[in-house]
């Protein structure tokens, strides 16, 4: 498990994925890493834009959903394809889960950009914030494409 | 069958006839009614466990009516299964987005031609060149509709018949679809400023997956009588359009979902998926969903008279002709929400139908269905997947008897879309299905691969299981000739 972000697990029409991470910060990074790499390769693009994001959750489950789907967002409407993404801090504030970060990518060029099938949301369907024994933290996401 | 199949299906199934497999009630506690698979025994291999969880998941759900029901294609997804029919009762039930999905009113329609297969397969790759170009496609295309807000709020709010009147299209079409091409319960003020900003771009957009645009021909008469009253003979050329509500539609599921996770616990439900989020259905959740569910499903309705207009365009300007009769034959949703009424243990009902990956079919005679119709029934169209036919049936009586008026939509995914792209070439496919006569067009070859032939149920398959259940019966065959998709 040393060293992988994330891994695919087999869904028959969508997309399933768990990614790791020593902190749940870290496993939430690259949550978003795998999906935006269930669309497009993204090892070779440069990280030229950034959006800030701030999101409050009623829960740490709903807290993925909204990081992942506000990245998605961002992708569709400022055409932006992220590939690197920096999550300051996941804390508990009262009753609510909030996350502070950002995510960096480039703006979408159809010429050089070879995109796969669009995910079009972020499922709650076996939707998993874990920790492990070691103390690391993986998430589990099913995507709908 | 590879991962997530199922060894024990029949030991947890019950078999009713050939055609009909129940899950009985005591398969998983909190389940109000039984679950009802509607496949053959062949389909009965490559049905997944996780179906039937599913299809029981949906049998807890408040207010159920009769079951929870698969059609022959059904296969997993997330929450309700693809494939899945579940009635709710008006007063005592729910509403629910994921018995609709994220891509509100992802539905098909056929445009007819007086063109023949003969007089269009020798120039097929350029015609399809041509649809690709003109009809955008794929993950960050952008319409050449530069939609305003008032008019994206028409399109929420009438959907086809804002398109018709706005110049895409005529009368007619709008007569030729479900629902007269929009949902009147529909309120864009439901509708978040997300989903407009998602929904506003691709407006006149295809999508990307399993979502094309076909040029087809009608290879088989199976009903000479029925394909008459729809307009359809043997070697006559038809474009299928098989698309959706687009981020707009995606986006509204995502905002309700959300919405309706609150409304289920302040409505004390208990849920065996947290996917399955609801509300009672008269609810003011339940209602704002339904509402806002309606425009998104009026944007897709919209959505594809804008692209038959250009359709027709580019068929104009190819083959130099405006006499072509491209006149709109049908339009159904596949995925969506609707209050019917439907006559349950001999007494009349008003339900919420859900139809997730299901296509309505209605009977003969049922106000619904439009006047040309009417006698035959509904026409129930069923795309393919890349490269196998599509099939055109009409709506019957058993359908309301046995399934609230509903059947297939589809083939039905076998293997993942990973799996595909390990197991299958594009550029391969592309070659094997231009030997057989099918030009395919698409941004690039790994898209073909994902959506390869062999990743699906053989479409004859399951249309035959609703051709012998009789909740449709099979009018024509179509073969693809030109494909493309984004």
């Amino acid at each position: 498990m040393a060293g992988k972000k994330y891994e695919y697990l087999y869904h028959i029409a969508d997309a399933k994925f768990r990614a790791f991470g020593p902190t749940r910060e870290e496993a939430f990074e690259n949550a978003a890493l795998a999906l935006f790499n269930v669309m497009i390769d993204t090892s070779n693009l440069k990280a030229l834009e950034e959006r800030k994001i701030e999101i409050t959750s009623p829960d740490i489950k709903m807290l993925l959903v909204e990081w992942l789907s506000e990245l998605l967002y961002l992708f569709e409407v400022d055409g932006i394809v992220f590939s690197e993404f920096r999550i300051d801090k996941i804390e508990k504030i009262g009753e609510d889960f909030s996350l502070k970060g950002k995510a960096s990518g480039v703006p979408i060029d159809l010429l050089y950009h070879k995109f796969d099938t669009q995910v079009k949301a972020v499922t709650f369907h076996e939707l998993e914030v874990e920790q492990d024994k070691t103390g690391g933290f993986w998430v589990q996401v099913v995507v709908d494409t | 069958m590879a991962d997530g199949s199922t060894k024990d299906a029949a030991s947890i199934l019950r078999k009713v006839n050939d055609y009909t497999w129940d899950i009985p009630m005591d398969y998983k506690p909190g389940m109000r009614v039984p679950g009802r698979i509607f496949v053959s025994s062949k389909l009965l291999e490559s049905l997944e466990h996780d179906t039937l969880t599913q299809v029981s998941n949906v049998a807890t759900l408040p207010g159920i009516q009769k079951f929870a029901m698969a059609m022959p294609d059904a296969h997993s997804g997330y929450g309700f299964p693809i494939g899945g029919v579940a009635a709710f009762d008006r007063d005592t039930g729910i509403i629910s987005p994921g018995g609709v999905g994220y891509d509100i009113n992802c539905g098909v329609r056929i445009i007819k031609t007086n063109l023949t297969v003969d007089e269009v397969r020798p120039g097929m790759k350029e015609l399809i060149e041509l649809l690709f170009h003109e009809i955008p496609s794929g993950v960050g295309s952008k319409s050449k509709l530069r939609a305003s807000d008032s008019e994206l709020t028409d399109a929420f709010l009438h959907g086809a018949k804002w398109a018709v009147e706005s110049g895409y299209g005529v009368k007619e079409d709008i007569e030729h679809c479900e629902e007269n091409g929009y949902m009147k319960i529909a309120d864009p003020s439901k509708v978040g400023e997300k989903a407009r900003k998602r929904g506003k771009p691709q407006f006149g957009t295809l999508g990307s997956g399993n979502h094309f645009l076909e040029v087809q021909y009608v290879d088989e008469v199976y009903d000479p009588e029925v394909a008459k009253v729809f307009g359809l003979h043997k070697g006559q050329v038809t474009v299928m359009i098989h698309c959706g509500s687009r981020g707009a539609g995606h986006q509204i599921c995502d905002d309700y979902l959300k919405i309706l996770d609150r409304a289920t616990h302040k409505y004390g439900i208990q849920l065996p998926d947290r996917q399955l989020a609801c509300a009672p259905a008269e609810s003011t959740e339940g209602q704002n969903y339904y509402k806002a569910m309606a425009a998104g499903a009026n944007y897709a309705w919209a959505n594809r008279q804008v692209i038959t207009h250009w359709v027709r365009e580019a068929f104009t300007r190819f083959f130099r002709r405006d006499d072509l009769g491209m006149d709109l034959m049908y339009d159904v949703a596949h995925n969506v929400a609707k209050l019917e009424e439907h006559t349950i243990d001999n007494e009349k009902k008003m339900v919420y139908v859900h139809r997730k990956g299901a296509t309505r079919a209605f009977p003969p005679g049922h106000p619904d269905v439009p006047l040309i119709y009417r006698k035959v029934g509904q026409p129930v169209l069923i795309p393919g997947s890349m490269g196998t036919p599509s099939f055109v049936l009409h709506g019957t009586q058993k359908a309301m008897e046995l399934t609230f008026g509903s059947a297939c939509h589809g083939s039905g995914r076998v293997s993942s879309r990973g799996a595909a792209k390990r197991e299958f070439h594009g550029e391969t496919i592309q070659k094997e299905l231009a030997a057989r006569g099918i030009s395919v067009r698409a941004t690039h070859p790994s898209i073909i691969a994902e959506e390869a032939p062999g990743v699906y149920k053989p479409s004859e398959e399951v249309v035959d299981v609703v051709h012998q259940l009789g909740i449709a019966r099979k009018v024509v065959k179509l073969m693809p000739i030109g494909v493309a998709k984004g």
